[in-house]
């Protein structure tokens, strides 16, 4: 079973590479606000279900794919 | 009595041999230990964990290294009150390894910084300061890309109330938080710091002053061998 996490800078913390997209986003005459940059993991996970699955892939987030002081996570199990 | 210091040499490891040679040049029996063994040599007085780019630095510094099979052993020689000094990678290991409050970030100029900086010492009872002055004034050189230490509001009041920040920037060179350049755990046994000690072991090289940060430890370790021995 695939699924995607998609991890990303938490909410306040400072994000420089967010700053440098957005900086050069604006010099190519593009009008954004914030722009944020974070990280996708697809894995396959051996799982009988989606539930089972995405409690897995919950798990090497808590373990590895995301630090809980600085990053926020979201996992999407793809059926 | 020579006190015995283990380096960790991660894949990656880049600062591994400076250490040992540092660490034997102010009198240590220091010797090399691979990430894959199990155990720390019998006798180890205190771990440093080098700098360098362990595992590629991949997904976050240090999140992997944090796995390698030694850092069972030294999670457990830290429980035991064991020393412990995370140099630039080695500190941002032991912050993924929840020995050490905080995480490093990307610095907030996004630029990799090689040059010396100058940094207060906070408190000098420490096994990592001992040597040093209160608010001596050192200069030891930095060389990382994510050397931006951070702590949640809230925490970095708690470390500074505890007395868990061991040195601050003078003038900030990557956007660490409260300017800290080391801090402790709470037991005050392990401690990380971005800056780089072995390099600053000879006035010759530029500055000395990376050497009474290793002498600190180095008596630490001797006090602590001769402890055990008399056990």
């Amino acid at each position: 079973m695939r699924a995607t996490v998609l991890v990303r800078p938490k909410e306040g913390i400072l994000d420089p590479q967010g700053q440098a997209v957005e900086q050069s986003l604006r010099k190519l005459g593009f009008a954004v606000g914030h722009a944020r940059v974070g990280r996708v993991v697809d894995v396959d996970v051996e799982a009988s279900s989606t539930d089972e699955a995405r409690e897995r892939v919950e798990e090497m987030c808590r373990q590895l794919l995301a630090n809980p002081l600085i990053e926020s996570y979201e996992v999407e199990v793809h059926g | 009595m020579t006190p015995r210091v283990v380096v960790i040499q991660f894949p990656g490891s880049n600062d591994d041999r400076d250490a040992v040679w540092a660490l034997k040049a102010l009198g240590a029996d220091a010797s090399l230990v691979w990430h894959a063994d199990a155990e720390l040599p019998d006798g180890t007085g205190a771990v440093v964990l080098p700098g360098g780019f362990s595992y590629g630095d991949y997904l976050r510094c240090g999140a992997i290294a944090r796995f390698a099979p030694i850092m069972e052993a030294v999670i457990r020689f830290a429980a035991d009150g064991g020393l412990v000094l995370g140099i630039c990678n080695g500190f941002q290991i032991l912050c993924e390894a929840g020995l050490l409050p905080g995480v490093l970030r990307p610095n907030a100029s996004l630029s990799f910084i090689c040059r010396d900086v100058s940094m207060r010492v906070e408190r000098n009872d420490t096994p990592f300061t001992s040597r040093c002055e209160p608010g001596q004034r050192l200069v030891i050189p930095i060389k990382h890309h994510d050397g931006a230490w951070f702590a949640p509001a809230g925490l970095l009041e708690e470390l500074e109330s505890r007395g868990q920040i061991l040195l601050r920037y003078e003038d900030n060179p990557n956007g660490a938080v409260g300017d800290v350049a080391a801090v402790t755990n709470e037991a005050g046994n392990v401690m990380g710091l971005m800056p780089h000690p072995e390099h600053a072991v000879d006035p010759l090289l530029g500055s000395g002053d990376g050497a009474l940060i290793l002498a600190s430890l180095l008596d630490a370790a001797r006090d602590a061998s001769v402890s055990v021995a008399l056990a």
